[in-house]
């Protein structure tokens, strides 16, 4: 599965634009995350949203993830 | 029963009503009470001493003279304020706020604080206190902040966003970059360019009520708090970490709010006034002064943003790109971040980036304000494409619409969009008579688009039905613009009944499960998806009892227009039972009727605004006055029109005083000038028209009604929209925000030469 990665999360990817996890929930990908790039912790700890196929999901880890779906990484946010 | 949270069109009954908000009397009457009107047996008067500096060491505090003083019951200082954060700097930044240690990072900043019997005696302890400083050099500029040889706010900021590590603290806390494509290529292949630098001063959200709390310990370790906030769930974790108390044993009851738009998602005093209530052993009140809001309460960011655009003939955007420098005052956040994330959210770019950078100076700690950070992006790349538009000779409504993104773009933050408004906010504007309203001399007419995310978040709501077949709605999102009527109206076209049966009311803490911030428009959003579901699941027991009541199978019950029916052949002669009925029957059908929810409501839907405004200029003097504008946002679904035509008024007139007249004026000293409504303008209603609104109603397709947060994007677009209407009005183009009478007259003298 890609997930393409926004530019300030690259750096800890090695700069990849993308990376290939597989994952059934939004929770599973970021423990995975985690695992596989330890230099995401920090960006982790910030906050990390998970968009998919545009819908931006900040909290809920236990959403599954299509198989097909374009998945984003994105920094979790804060409103007014 | 699982949570579908799909869209489904249903049809509505109750949703789309103007109903009445049932806090309206109260507010209307002055029944209604809000932070500083309770009051506890035995409460002391809290207040806080103040840095007088913009930076500065702090060698001593005595505070011996003021203890001594009869009626003072207690002071404090940081030392009364212990690190328990366990090493989260985030919360050590909160608490440091809240009460200098060792360093008064701005003017107006915590250094002490005393409890005392009246204020008279509080005020006189205050002047007891002896701070000894030693004055360091300050930076209160984004701008200057940025360069090699400014004084560096805080030592233990690294910049982070780039490689190698610095090895040097910085002022830049971190920089982002978003966006796709290449813009090199993208600007090459333009046949017009445009670049242009803007900058926007530091605003108040302003709300007229000032913060403020009554505190209480008790010598056993608990206590309550009483606040005005947006969150106080949120408030009572934050609290409880900073002081080291369980969380099950603080309870935090938040007042009415007289506004908040970001600006009471932060605690700024609360844990003092718990501080100051633990150690006189009484409760304890704190006000804050108008003054301390606009020194020590979270403003906006002020910004300096450049913006580059490339564009074919045709109107077609070959590349975009800008940086965006946000000052955040003396604590690290991501306010440059989240403006380089929405900047050129509305179009649809081939070639963008954008690159944000978060700045440290000498000024209050930043809040959000209604879609923080993005009407400073927006401003300039609005302003931007219009004089593109210029350029090309395109008309400025049909060039956005040629750029405007669309389901399937790559947004420039990333993700590629599902469902969204942008196309079709401009053809209303496009198509809506205010477009074609003859204007006079020095008048002028501008437009400009806007881009919110929207956020939905942890939601927990209780709904209890009582025997009179009446309905308790509670929740536990703070209600800043008739949320209350919406989840009822909610309530009740679940429920299949009238309105005006259904009570929603905000519980305390120790009442109700965690519920985020009202933040990121999410009030409605969130509560009224866990109110959905709530209902839902309140049906399920009615219907169970009325199977009781019927003595038959529980599946041959159905729900329909606010009652139970027994189907099938076998049930024909059982006449439907109300709520009503079924309520009255409770007591011996198994107790007390209720459902409950707890949902993280995610997924919020994104939202987008296009305003139109009329202004006419005084070339004498440089005086703005808008005479018409006209909001046109997606709302998704509008559950109460009122409140909803309600937050694009309010964002509009926002950023209507946030575009004309309000400022943070510093002096050389880094001392804040103007820290009352006096000299810091917010619009009255004799300074505003009539804002129009338009609703527009696309479905967010994860939400049971379609509903999207409306709240914020409405402050978006006035900013540019303001400016461009300026600049067609009397022909000259403002970069800096706002366009005061002095800056209109500079710029005017400009143009005539002088």
């Amino acid at each position: 599965m890609k997930i393409s990665l926004s530019p300030n999360l690259q750096a800890a990817a090695d700069g990849e634009e993308s990376i290939s996890i597989v994952a059934a929930t939004i929770g599973e990908l970021l423990s995975k995350l985690a695992t596989q790039y330890p230099n995401m912790s920090q960006h982790l700890d910030a906050g990390i949203a998970v968009a998919i196929d545009g819908q931006i999901y900040r909290d809920d880890w236990g959403k599954k993830i299509p198989t097909d779906a374009e998945i984003y990484l994105l920094p979790r946010i804060q409103g007014g | 029963m699982g949570n579908d949270t799909s869209y489904t069109d249903q049809k509505f009954e109750q949703v789309g009503r103007r109903v009445k908000r049932p806090d309206g009397v109260d507010k209307v009457t002055g029944r209604a009470k809000y932070g500083a009107d309770a009051y506890a047996p035995g409460q002391l008067v809290g207040l806080i001493l103040r840095s007088p500096h913009a930076h500065a060491r702090i060698k001593k505090i005595d505070t011996s003279k003021a203890e001594k003083l009869a009626g003072v019951k207690a002071v404090v200082t940081y030392d009364d304020l212990p690190d328990l954060t366990g090493g989260n700097r985030g919360m050590m930044d909160i608490l440091e706020n809240c009460m200098a240690r060792g360093r008064a990072l701005y003017d107006g900043h915590a250094v002490a604080a005393v409890a005392a019997v009246d204020k008279t005696i509080a005020k006189r302890a205050l002047k007891l206190i002896k701070v000894t400083y030693e004055k360091l050099p300050h930076v209160t500029d984004v701008d200057e902040a940025m360069e090699a040889d400014a004084p560096v706010v805080q030592d233990f900021v690294f910049t982070s966003g780039v490689e190698p590590k610095p090895t040097k603290p910085s002022n830049v806390s971190g920089i982002s970059q978003f966006g796709h494509g290449d813009v090199d290529a993208g600007f090459a292949e333009a046949d017009v360019i445009v670049e242009k630098s803007y900058k926007t001063e530091q605003t108040h959200q302003g709300y007229i009520e000032p913060h403020a709390c009554l505190a209480n310990m008790s010598s056993d370790g608990s206590g309550e708090l009483w606040v005005t906030t947006q969150g106080h769930f949120v408030f009572r974790n934050v609290c409880s970490t900073l002081l080291g108390i369980d969380i099950a044993k603080l309870k935090v009851t938040a007042s009415e709010i007289g506004g908040g738009f970001g600006g009471k998602t932060h605690v700024w005093m609360e844990p003092v006034a718990l501080v100051l209530s633990r150690k006189a052993n009484r409760p304890v009140k704190l006000v804050m002064t108008r003054d301390e809001v606009f020194k020590a309460s979270g403003p906006t960011c002020s910004t300096s943003i450049d913006v580059k655009i490339g564009a074919k003939k045709d109107g077609t955007i070959t590349a975009a790109s800008a940086n965006l420098r946000y000052q955040n005052g003396a604590f690290p956040a991501n306010w440059g971040m989240i403006g380089a994330m929405t900047a050129y959210a509305c179009y649809d770019l081939k070639n963008v980036k954008t690159v944000g950078y978060d700045v440290l100076v000498n000024r209050p700690k930043v809040a959000a304000y209604r879609a923080p950070s993005a009407p400073m992006a927006a401003f300039g790349v609005e302003s931007t494409m219009d004089l593109m538009a210029g350029k090309l000779g395109m008309d400025p409504v049909e060039f956005r619409i040629k750029n405007a993104a669309k389901e399937g773009t790559r947004a420039s933050y990333g993700p590629v969009y599902g469902p969204i408004g942008i196309g079709p906010t401009l053809e209303a504007v496009k198509k809506h008579p205010h477009m074609r309203a003859k204007l006079k001399k020095n008048q002028g007419r501008g437009m400009a688009c806007g881009f919110w995310f929207n956020f939905g978040g942890q939601t927990c709501t209780d709904l209890n039905i009582g025997v009179d077949g009446t309905v308790s709605l509670t929740v536990g999102t703070i209600d800043v613009g008739g949320s209350r009527a919406s989840l009822s109206l909610i309530a009740a076209e679940e429920l299949g009944i009238d309105y005006e049966q259904v009570k929603a009311s905000v519980a305390d803490t120790a009442s109700l499960g965690h519920n985020d911030m009202t933040e990121g428009s999410r009030g409605t959003f969130s509560s009224g998806m866990a109110t959905i579901f709530a209902a839902r699941n309140a049906v399920e027991v009615m219907k169970g009892r009325a199977a009781k009541m019927w003595d038959i199978p529980v599946e041959d019950v159905v729900w329909e227009n606010g009652g139970a029916k027994a189907t099938g052949k076998a049930h024909s002669n059982l006449p439907p039972l109300t709520l009503k009925e079924i309520a009255a029957k409770s007591p011996q059908t198994g107790g007390p009727i209720a459902g409950h929810n707890e949902t993280v409501a995610d997924n919020a839907g994104v939202s987008f605004a296009s305003h139109i405004c009329d202004v006419e200029v005084d070339p004498e003097t440089g005086s703005t006055r808008v005479i018409r504008y006209t909001v046109v946002q997606d709302a998704g679904k509008a559950i109460h029109p009122d409140y909803v035509e309600g937050q694009f008024q309010g964002g509009a007139a926002q950023g209507i005083g946030w575009a004309l007249n309000e400022e943070y004026i510093y002096g050389k000293d880094g001392t804040l000038q103007n820290p009352g409504f006096l000299d810091y303008r917010i619009p009255v209603c004799s300074d505003l028209p009539f804002i129009d609104t338009e609703i527009l109603e696309i479905p967010n397709p994860n939400h049971p009604y379609g509903v999207r947060g409306v709240g914020e994007t409405s402050i978006v677009p006035p900013l540019a929209a303001i400016g461009n209407a300026v600049s067609n009005a009397v022909g000259v183009r403002l970069n800096h925000i706002p366009m005061s009478p002095p800056r209109i007259l500079k710029a005017l003298d400009e143009q005539a030469g002088g």
